[in-house]
């Protein structure tokens, strides 16, 4: 009896079909068609140098994106994080012009370090405030997300009164310099953003492949009930995610506004949408459990290859708008022939 | 022996028939090749347990669904309908078991949903109202027609249900379980319109686990039976043993109690848990109710739907709160614990839908094998596969499950497997107390032999085991006590030498309405 049932069926082996193939490649497909597109139209777009500039340009989306990645497993969706992203941008650079206590009567300039790890710690609190709203008090993501952007890109305005940081290289003599490295600096000709980016990329990876949590991630976000009565901690799942994806956003407003040696409050406007839509081109199912981050990171760089190959070639941004948005369509249609059982009737 | 299903002559002209019928949801055969004649102005009932295929058959013949094999005969012609609306079209109307009405809609406006009467300034709402006032007339109800359906208790919206069938004026009207929420009076009610329709030559099919209830007004049955039909006959040839030998079959066997091991301590035992009703009801869906579990034990919880069982087992686990009462597992009150902590004090419930609570369908055989049991073959931060591997394999093997591999779909399993599945998930992780809810449900009579003898062996090693059944026969062949259930208390317990009939009575089953 045991052996049969452990017998491996003919049927179980996916005969090789072109169609599947392409089907389930869709991402990496699209890239190298974009990336063959765009090397024939310019002899500028198939360089070395170019490929590291696009590739700093996707590391703000991509690191975005890995956070949206675990919140859409989980089956919800995070509205927040472009706001989250400018509130820390401009916290950082509040950080960097001086924190005044008057009690004391004295101004405070934190090191680098202690201002990355300030904001990164503040992107979590408001993410886990997400969880929280949405796990305890059951609050739809959706909504509780839409309200948490707005508040935070309000608090960035607030504090900024609607300007922008620009000063943020810091002071020798105070020695707090050294806050452009996120941007500008490269190891080994690679830019430190891309490496960041990488490095998120793998933790994130091992963590949805290997570790325990990444199997409750899985599991919660394909059915939560059974999840549940399992034993997994579904709810614990879900503030964490959302906590990381806030925190992601922190690490993006950080290389954002070190790119840009400034921090604005309406830094990342729409850059939720630009991750959702990596995501979900990745080949994630909005609905929760199916999505990784190899699929995400290939998204996060057709969107940007994409949208930085139409402007090599010299095409109005007006059509990147529609291009970028016609390749999410074919993308959830695509996902929707993977994943559906053809249509259903309504 | 069983009757051979032959179809005797009736005077009454055959209205609707269906040809050899088969419906299949991927390797779940739901329905094997069935016939059914529908008599004009008769009562039809049809019987069977859960799973035997009853509202599949229904649902077919309403437009519902479509069959995979087998022609519907409408008035001697074949016909195939695509959705509901054309079998309406067609005078076939449907009431459905579970409730289809809009509860933030008005009475008025969900007797008339999707086919609004319409007047020259758009829906005619006056007459609307008028029609709906005649039918809660008819009906003997005084509800309101604005009144908001989600305002009425369960009862009520069951008759806004009936309701909505009457308003089309079908020639033939399908009622799936339409007294299981009803009070006595309403359904001396209902079987009144009933004999006012069937004397206009209307005709009814009823299906209903109230089985004196349903004798009363019909006036042919038919059994089916793991979605085949065993047995059929006019009023006339029937009765309550009748009915009972043919859903049930006494032609096989799914054995008897384990026997020759001796009983352990007290596993699990129960104390005055009282469960409030969690959609908000006044009364308490389990009601200070105890009882104690042998290790080794098996002890089959009987009821009808609504006795409160789902709700005991839920709220044992874990997952529901109890207002009061205690759980008591191996010496050691557990009321305070989170599932994941009961779970690894060795209580193990498999849930009684495994589509919505048991299995994750975004996750494969080997991950769903292996998901209650994560933590056993994770060492630091991550999981070690070959532990994972080993795991499943050995799960796979235990129960076993009929799949190509650890990696295939979990929606590639048959019916049957998939419930395997989610008990292996529980067995491994190697629990002192199993509670099974419904576990055969939708699951054929061999997948269900297997689990029984799965269950009985697991006993003899010493695992209580709970099992949870609105299906008599059984309790019969695997519990050693019989525990049976209505409205959250315990109303009779007996050991396994009881009859059915004893056990149906005091469910509340074979009392006349």
């Amino acid at each position: 009896m045991s052996d049969t049932t452990l017998a491996r069926t003919a049927a179980a082996k996916p005969a090789f079909s072109l169609g599947r193939l392409l089907l389930e490649g869709r991402a990496f497909f699209a890239l190298i068609l974009i990336v063959a597109v765009f090397s024939f139209l310019s002899p500028n777009y198939f360089t070395v140098s170019n490929f590291l500039i696009m590739a700093s340009h996707v590391a703000i989306y991509g690191i975005l994106a890995v956070g949206m990645l675990l919140v859409i497993l989980n089956g919800g969706i995070d509205l927040s994080v472009g706001s989250v992203l400018a509130l820390s941008g401009v916290i950082a650079g509040a950080l960097m012009q001086g924190v005044e206590m008057q009690a004391l009567g004295v101004i405070l300039y934190p090191p680098v370090w202690a201002v990355v790890v300030l904001t990164c710690a503040l992107g979590a609190l408001v993410g886990a405030v997400n969880g929280v709203l949405i796990a305890w008090f059951k609050v739809p993501a959706f909504v509780a997300t839409l309200g948490v952007m707005y508040v935070a890109r309000g608090v960035a305005l607030l504090m900024t009164n609607g300007l922008t940081y620009n000063n943020l290289s810091g002071r020798p003599e105070l020695g707090n310099t050294g806050f452009d490295w996120l941007g500008f600096n490269r190891l080994a000709g690679i830019p430190i953003s891309v490496l960041v980016l990488a490095a998120i990329a793998v933790l994130a990876g091992l963590m949805l492949s290997r570790s325990a949590f990444g199997r409750w991630l899985y599991a919660s976000g394909g059915n939560e009930r059974a999840a549940d009565l399992s034993g997994v901690p579904v709810k614990r799942v879900k503030i964490t995610v959302y906590t990381l994806s806030g925190m992601l956003a922190a690490v993006a407003g950080l290389v954002l506004s070190s790119q840009l040696t400034s921090a604005g409050p309406t830094a990342g406007t729409t850059y939720e949408l630009t991750a959702i839509a990596a995501v979900v081109i990745g080949g994630a199912a909005l609905t929760g459990g199916r999505g990784t981050v190899r699929g995400t990171m290939l998204g996060a760089f057709v969107i940007g290859f994409l949208s930085d190959g139409l402007v090599i070639i010299g095409v109005s941004s007006y059509w990147q708008t529609v291009f970028t948005g016609a390749v999410i369509v074919l993308a959830v249609l695509m996902n929707s022939i993977q994943y559906g059982k053809g249509p259903r009737k309504g | 022996m069983t009757d051979v299903p032959q179809q005797k002559p009736d005077l009454a002209e055959v209205v609707l028939a269906a040809r050899n019928v088969a419906k299949s949801y991927g390797n779940v055969h739901a329905l094997k090749g069935v016939n059914f004649d529908i008599h004009r102005g008769q009562v039809t009932t049809l019987f069977g347990e859960n799973g035997a295929g009853k509202s599949t058959l229904m649902k077919i013949l309403s437009g519902v669904i479509q069959p995979t094999s087998g022609e519907i005969i409408l008035d001697g012609k074949p016909v195939a309908f695509n959705n509901s609306t054309e079998a309406r079209d067609r005078g076939i109307s449907i009431i459905h078991q579970e409730l289809s009405l809009a509860p933030n809609l008005s009475v008025r406006d969900n007797i008339f949903m999707g086919r609004e009467i319409m007047g020259p300034t758009g829906v005619d709402f006056a007459e609307e109202e008028r029609q709906a006032r005649r039918l809660m007339a008819e009906l003997e109800e005084d509800i309101d027609p604005l009144t908001p359906v989600e305002e009425l208790r369960l009862g009520q919206q069951q008759i806004v249900e009936i309701a909505r069938a009457l308003s089309v004026d079908s020639r033939i009207l399908i009622m799936d379980e339409p007294t299981s929420a009803l009070s006595a009076s309403e359904v001396e009610v209902l079987f009144k319109v009933i004999r006012d329709l069937t004397a206009k030559g209307v005709s009814i099919v009823y299906i209903s686990h109230h089985l004196e209830e349903a004798l009363q007004i019909t006036d042919h049955a038919v059994v089916l039976r793991d979605g085949t039909m065993t047995a059929y006959a006019p009023r006339g040839g029937i009765d309550l043993e009748w009915i009972v030998r043919n859903m049930v079959g006494d032609n096989y066997d799914l054995g008897s109690p384990p026997e020759g091991h001796v009983f352990g301590e007290v596993a699990l035992s129960v104390r005055d848990l009282t469960v409030a009703d969690p959609k908000g009801g006044a009364f308490n869906v389990v009601d200070r109710l105890s009882l104690d579990l042998r290790a080794g034990e098996v002890v089959c919880i009987y009821g009808l739907m609504g006795a409160g069982r789902t709700e005991l087992l839920e709220t044992v686990a874990g997952r529901l709160r109890a207002s009061s009462g205690e759980v008591v597992l191996e010496g050691r009150e557990i009321s305070h614990l989170s599932i994941a902590e009961r779970i690894a004090r060795g209580l193990a419930l498999v849930p009684e839908d495994r589509q919505r609570d048991g299995l994750v369908q975004t996750m494969s055989v080997g991950e769903n094998l292996s998901l209650a049991s994560i933590a056993s073959f994770t060492k630091g931060l991550f999981t070690q596969k070959k532990a994972e591997r080993a795991l499943i394999d050995a799960s796979i093997r235990e129960v076993t499950v009929k799949t190509s591999g650890p990696a295939a779909a979990i929606g590639s399993l048959s019916g049957g497997n998939q419930q395997k599945v989610v008990i292996g998930k529980m067995l491994a992780t190697k629990p002192r107390v199993i509670m099974l809810d419904e576990p055969s449900r939708g699951i054929d009579i061999g997948a269900k032999a297997e689990v029984f003898k799965l269950l009985a062996e697991e006993a003899k090693r010493g695992l209580a085991v709970i099992y949870s059944t609105s299906e008599v026969g059984e309790c019969l062949s695997i519990a050693h006590r019989i525990i049976v259930m209505h409205k959250g208390r315990i109303s009779a317990e007996f050991d396994s030498n009881v009859s059915k009939e004893k056990i149906m009575a005091a469910s509340g089953e074979s009392v006349a309405a």
